[in-house]
């Protein structure tokens, strides 16, 4: 079954498409979004309880009352934690830190950024999205739609993209050095040198094989079955950019 | 030259091009006032990325290099694209002509909600006054015992927390059952109906109860500042919600998700006036209403006035709309 997506349509007649994103990257953005506000706000809370009671001790926290303590260290802290997704939302056009690390992004059902109301109505919703308990109504709705979309989403009209950005890192890699090199190959060898730690060794040793002879013609099957797995590394290396290895 | 050869060319004469991207969007997104030489060369650079990733989805699909530009042209269309950032005139216009312009939509709704609330009002008090001991489950058993010793259960409120404390815990809970009456129209309508009920129920039982103790009128006095735009407001975020309900009962779209789409995003505008009513409504219940030095005059006008307030508020007269001219006058 392939994932559902959804269309980013330009003036240029030239379409980019999203990959919609599922129960699981939204469960994982949450949950690092949950304990982020949750340090932050204890952290706020602690810190301010210690500066108004005036020591940096245990004992501050059993003091401290009155109406300036709700409002300087109370407060913020309950507004941290309540409004973090609302404030972060719309401050990183639909993205928070959890989103981020978890390689998703709010969009809107056209794929593009999604304005504030949209973005304050979808964290409006989260009273009935996470009824009755660790959002289990989200999470249905999630599961249950076909493009995984909680009851705020359907409010607001967004939805949730896969968005991993290693654009910098993919365009850094373009090294032409090896002019005799075709980019696929290129390609192929920087990304299997990026998973390289990743693989088993004999999967490693096998893959290597074949993309160098396929890329080295003057490389042989015999001579490259002699080769350890790091001879097989260092030689891919050399091939995609010879002067450095040399 | 081979079309190997070409391809390799090709590549190595965008690449340079690419490497930059990533920090020119970045610059683009960080910056809200761009001159117009830099839209003009966010424009270019736009064009030009289209035409790279039409080349390199033939040449090297599936390939992260295509994913890379895909990822940037992306980024860029939601640069070029995204709406003017004046937020003082998008204010203007959500206060001033949207909010009215529900409001106006809504009228009926706000009829029929408040009509149910003061029927629910009328009925908790029937109930109560007909058969004292359900109160028991409409009030807690602090309430019923303060109030069988002859003192209000509000009486207490400026000894046990101070008014900063009792405002903003009273702001925050009515901003959250007003949300919720909102969100849980969701259901078809049925749970603003039930939210909208139990608060009319419990008002007018409270009022039955304190009522068989002499105590009404304390009651009264303690609700008039603030409990005009209080009850108004979640009336009016019950409105919002039961039409959220028919727009899933009676879809004005092609699809009950477009419908509810439409419907939310336009009526939630309203939810934005209600909170900030709700701010005003939770110091009043905070500062003023607990205080037994506040003659009942004095909460009259204050409720009076916030009503006034709200109603100004409301049709947008507040934030500098004008009456709509008659049709005399526009063909003069």
């Amino acid at each position: 079954m392939t994932a559902p997506q959804i269309t980013l349509q330009s003036v240029t007649g030239v379409d980019v498409e999203f990959r919609i994103a599922g129960a699981g990257s939204r469960s994982y953005a949450f949950i690092i979004d949950l304990h982020i506000r949750f340090i932050l706000a204890l952290a706020w809370f602690v810190v301010g309880t210690m500066i108004y009671a005036g020591r940096f001790a245990l004992d501050a926290f059993s003091e401290p009352t009155g109406s300036t303590y709700v409002w300087w260290v109370g407060l913020p802290a309950v507004v941290t934690y309540f409004l973090y997704h609302p404030i972060l939302e719309i401050a990183m056009r639909g993205s928070t830190p959890g989103k981020r690390m978890a390689g998703v992004r709010i969009v809107t059902r056209t794929g593009d950024i999604p304005g504030a109301g949209a973005l304050l109505l979808r964290n409006i919703f989260r009273l009935i999205d996470s009824q009755p308990m660790v959002y289990l109504v989200g999470l249905i709705t999630v599961l249950l739609t076909a493009q995984h979309v909680r009851i705020g989403d359907l409010a607001a009209g967004t939805l949730l993209i896969v968005d991993r950005d290693d654009s910098e890192r993919s365009f850094a890699r373009l090294t032409p050095a090896n002019t005799r090199l075709s980019p696929q190959a290129a390609d192929l060898i920087h990304e299997l040198l990026e998973r390289w730690n990743d693989l088993d060794n004999e999967t490693r040793a096998d893959i290597a094989r074949s993309l160098i002879l396929r890329v080295d013609k003057s490389a042989s099957a015999e001579q490259l079955a002699q080769l350890s797995a790091h001879d097989l590394q260092t030689q891919l290396m050399k091939l995609l950019n010879p002067e450095a290895t040399a | 030259m081979s079309a190997e050869t070409g391809l390799q060319a090709w590549l190595s004469a965008r690449v340079e091009s690419w490497r930059t991207l990533p920090p020119k969007l970045s610059a683009l997104e960080r910056s809200r006032n761009h001159t117009a030489a830099e839209a003009l060369h966010a424009i270019e650079l736009y064009r030009a990325l289209g035409r790279d990733l039409s080349i390199a989805r033939r040449i090297l699909p599936s390939s992260r290099i295509t994913r890379a530009l895909e990822h940037s042209y992306a980024k860029l269309h939601a640069l070029i694209y995204r709406k003017p950032h004046d937020w003082r005139a998008r204010m203007r216009t959500l206060f001033r002509d949207e909010i009215p312009a529900v409001v106006s939509e809504l009228r009926v709704a706000i009829f029929w909600v408040s009509l149910l609330f003061v029927f629910s009002a009328g009925a908790g008090w029937w109930l109560v006054a007909t058969y004292p001991e359900l109160i028991s489950l409409l009030a807690s058993e602090d309430m019923i015992n303060n109030v069988e010793r002859g003192k209000l259960w509000t009486e207490d409120m400026l000894n046990v927390a101070p008014s900063s404390v009792i405002s903003v815990e009273i702001l925050s809970n009515n901003i959250t059952v007003s949300l919720l009456a909102f969100c849980v129209g969701v259901f078809f309508g049925l749970g603003t109906f039930y939210i909208v009920a139990t608060n009319g129920l419990m008002l007018g039982a409270l009022f039955a109860f304190t009522h068989q103790h002499g105590m009404a009128g304390e009651l009264l006095k303690f609700v008039t500042a603030h409990g005009v735009v209080e009850l108004s407001v979640i009336c009016l975020a019950a409105a919002a919600g039961v039409m959220l309900g028919e727009s899933l009962i009676r879809p004005t779209h092609p699809t009950r998700r477009e419908s509810f789409q439409h419907a939310a995003s336009k009526t939630s505008k309203l939810l934005l006036l209600c909170a900030l009513l709700l701010i005003g409504c939770g110091f009043i219940e905070g500062y003023l209403s607990p205080d037994p030095y506040f003659p009942m005059w004095s909460r009259f006008v204050v409720g009076f006035g916030y009503g006034i307030v709200m109603v100004g508020a409301l049709t947008g007269h507040l934030f500098g709309r004008s009456r709509p001219r008659r049709q005399a006058d526009v063909s003069l």
